[in-house]
């Protein structure tokens, strides 16, 4: 079992967000991440979805998706060069004093941005691969999260290559 | 200036549809409105299953789209066992539905259902249409999608404002279909059809593994042609009887769960199994792990998805199941040799043949030869499920393909009736026989009121065991003999059918089975059979369920 990228290149209909999830819950696959927005062709969206599985599984997840008929394209870009990223917004706890200000060194090592400050709480937004952001939480664990958000991992090749609608 | 519904039933036209299976509600007013002064000719079923069934056996009767209509809410939902059929073999119906007005969508208004959410699972694709400019379109997509690749069960949705609401100009229906995640693959890869036919050329104990692919491609002429130039023994599946002749000499009959002895060990021994047109079915394969265990396996398949799914593949061809044959026999030579393993095939046919026992008591497989003798091939055979469905696969000879028409996937009780019913609308000249159990045929038994209304010619034969029969062989076999829940009061099937106005016989005897099945053909109109045969006979042989094919109990007692 390891994580799988895939990129997913799907139309945009009512619905189609339902059918690959429901496709991969239906069909006993574990969906890691799954992070959707609009793409750079008019009516398509792009979802990045993180999955485990083994080689032979992520091969019939990859053919399952691509029977859905609004899915226009199906990549797994595991093995190849990319650049990706997850954005984090973690709400921790920073008293005035000494731990706000070691708060906020962290911050700066891991290039976070402290987006809000209230009496007793700092909200911090970062962004970077996943291990970055999983190790940015460890550290801030022992100040006490009261809150965190992720929006999963979103990925794109390296260099000039793409991933198109050419099925 | 044209309503949706008058949209929707030209679109039906342009599709070429004649026929289509339905039945009225609130909801579908407007398209029933619309129906009343068409040309297309709808047949009002008495439950909604049954239109979708009857939609499933004019498509798999005929190789035609099937249409079923129903109202929003509890119509729609009837619907889901029988497009579930439809999905799991494959079958290309569309299936209409009615649906609040779009205002009130999501509001759980009277009759509301999410329809769409509830069918997502199996259909292949499906549409909840939010404005009528759209209707157009999506009429013509989803018959496009339901016939083309792999083919299947196709929804729209349809809420009742954009039936009603009128819109400007007078085609709306597009001449060109655009849907850039949809290209299905039809001509196999010519280096994996060359693979394959090296393969081939090696083997020495080659099989062919034939589905229901073949029949939806229609590629039986080529099937036949391939395995006589190649001298390949074939072996088919559930779906794919009538495929190649039963009594061609390269026929192996049906493998699997209920399989001919022959067909097994010619799997299990083989050393190339080329499948084609089939998806490795448990009820197939038993333990995957000693199915062809020591054969290089090439699939040729429309769905890229079947390939490598419940068992590695050596050689994988996707494609349409008759362009690949052709571009196969276009390379392919006449082939000598493989005397030997013909012989072994040949001996295992003559030694381990399909019996039963013949002592003048009233069999169920004797019924179904003898129907078998009297048509000889010709009409179209429906079954229910359980015993009366292998029975039928193992004594009928099918020699055409779509002759035959089955819940093969999802084994759905209840489908033989109503399926019959749509088949006889696709080949009004055929003689049409559903062959059910007692406990099916009352699955769907009020459709006795459809035949009636319509003068549809359909002959049921039920085998009537007085038993959930299958379950009960299960039971005797496994649950050492405790019969829980699985008997059936008798029932006089004559006198309900009489109550319809339809004629029928009650045959006690193996002697006036000829005569009886004679009446039915020689009838007019509908008839039904009552056939009281041995109570517990059962299908044999069988391979338990998880154990090897070539495992088989009571190959030979008969
Ligand atoms: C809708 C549905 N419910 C339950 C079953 C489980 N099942 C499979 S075979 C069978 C018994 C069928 O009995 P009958 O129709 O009398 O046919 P027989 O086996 O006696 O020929 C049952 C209950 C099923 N296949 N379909």
């Amino acid at each position: 079992m390891k994580a799988h990228t895939l990129s997913v290149l799907v139309e945009n209909r009512a619905g189609v967000l339902s059918r690959v999830a429901g496709l991969f819950s239906r069909r006993g696959f574990n969906i890691e991440s799954l992070a959707v927005g609009t793409c750079e062709e008019p009516g398509s969206s792009r979802m990045t979805i993180v999955v485990e599985s083994d080689d032979s599984q992520i091969e019939q997840v990859q053919k399952q998706l691509n029977k859905l008929i609004d899915v226009i394209k199906v990549s797994d870009i595991t093995e190849n060069e990319i650049v990706e990223r997850e954005l984090a917004l973690i709400k921790v706890n920073a008293e005035p004093g000494s731990s706000r200000a070691e708060v906020m060194q962290i911050a700066s090592i891991f290039r976070a941005q402290i987006v809000d400050v209230g009496s007793k709480t700092v909200v911090l937004e970062a962004t970077g691969d996943t291990n970055k952001i999983n190790a940015l939480e460890k550290l801030l664990r022992q100040y006490g999260i009261k809150e965190l958000v992720r929006t999963g991992k979103i990925a794109v090749l390296r260099g000039s290559k793409t991933v198109q609608s050419s099925k | 200036m044209k309503t949706g519904a008058k949209i929707l039933i030209e679109g039906l036209q342009r599709e070429g549809v004649e026929t289509l299976f339905g039945y009225p509600g609130g909801s579908v007013l407007p398209i029933y409105d619309e129906l009343y002064d068409s040309s297309l000719r709808h047949i009002l079923v008495r439950h909604e299953q049954a239109a979708a069934h009857a939609a499933d056996g004019y498509a798999r009767a005929s190789g035609r789209v099937g249409v079923c209509l129903a109202t929003s809410g509890p119509g729609a939902c009837n619907l889901v066992t029988g497009i579930a059929t439809a999905y799991m073999d494959s079958v290309p119906i569309v299936a209409l539905t009615g649906q609040v007005p779009t205002l009130l969508l999501g509001n759980d208004a009277f009759q509301e259902s999410d329809i769409t959410g509830i069918t997502t699972p199996i259909t292949k694709h499906n549409y909840l249409v939010k404005e009528t400019k759209d209707l157009g379109r999506i009429v013509r997509e989803a018959f496009y999608i339901a016939r083309t690749g792999r083919p299947g069960p196709v929804l729209i949705d349809l809420p009742k404002d954009v039936c009603t609401n009128q819109i400007p100009g007078e085609n709306h229906l597009p001449d060109h279909i655009s849907l850039p995640g949809y290209r299905p693959t039809y001509k196999g890869h010519v280096r994996q059809i060359e693979k394959a036919l090296e393969a081939l050329e090696r083997a020495e104990r080659p099989v062919i593994y034939a589905g229901g692919g073949i029949i939806a491609s229609g590629a039986s002429t080529e099937l036949v042609e391939f395995a006589e130039r190649g001298l390949l023994p074939v072996t088919t599946t559930l779906m794919g009887l009538g495929a190649i002749p039963a009594d061609h000499p390269l026929n192996l009959g049906m493998l699997g769960m209920h399989g001919t002895e022959y067909a097994n060990y010619a799997v299990t021994e083989c050393d190339l199994l080329f499948a084609i047109g089939v998806r490795f079915d448990d009820r197939v394969t038993g333990k995957i792990q000693t199915f062809a265990p020591n054969a290089t396996i090439v699939h040729a398949d429309i769905d890229p998805a079947e390939i490598g799914k419940n068992k590695k593949v050596d050689v994988p061809i996707v494609g349409d199941a008759k362009a690949i044959l052709q571009a196969m026999l276009h390379r392919m030579n006449r082939r000598d040799g493989r005397e030997s393993w013909l012989e072994k095939v040949r001996v295992w046919k003559e030694k381990h043949p399909l019996r039963y026992r013949c002592d003048g008591r009233l069999r169920p497989q004797y019924i179904i030869q003898e129907l078998s003798n009297i048509l000889n091939g010709e009409g179209i055979i429906v079954s229910e499920v359980g015993q009366n469905q292998m029975w039928t696969a193992q004594w009928y000879r099918f020699k055409k393909p779509r002759s035959w028409l089955t819940s093969g996937g999802l084994g759905t009780m209840g489908y033989g009736f109503p399926a019959a019913i749509g088949a006889q609308c696709a080949r009004p000249d055929e003689t049409v026989f559903d062959i059910a159990g007692d406990g099916s045929f009352q699955m769907n038994i009020q459709e006795l009121g459809t035949v009636a209304q319509t003068g549809l010619p359909v002959k049921v034969a039920i085998l009537n065991n007085m038993y959930l029969g299958m379950v009960r062989q299960w039971q005797e076999l496994f649950y050492d003999r405790r019969y829980s829940y699985t008997e059936l009061p008798p029932v006089d099937f004559v006198r309900i059918a009489s109550a319809y106005g339809i004629d029928g016989m009650r045959v006690d005897a193996a002697e006036d089975v000829r005569q009886a099945l004679r009446a039915a053909i020689d009838a007019d109109g509908p008839f039904i059979l009552d056939f009281r045969i041995e109570r517990e006979e059962n299908v044999f042989p069988m391979v338990p369920a998880g154990a090897a094919i070539n495992e088989m109990i009571g190959g030979h007692s008969g």
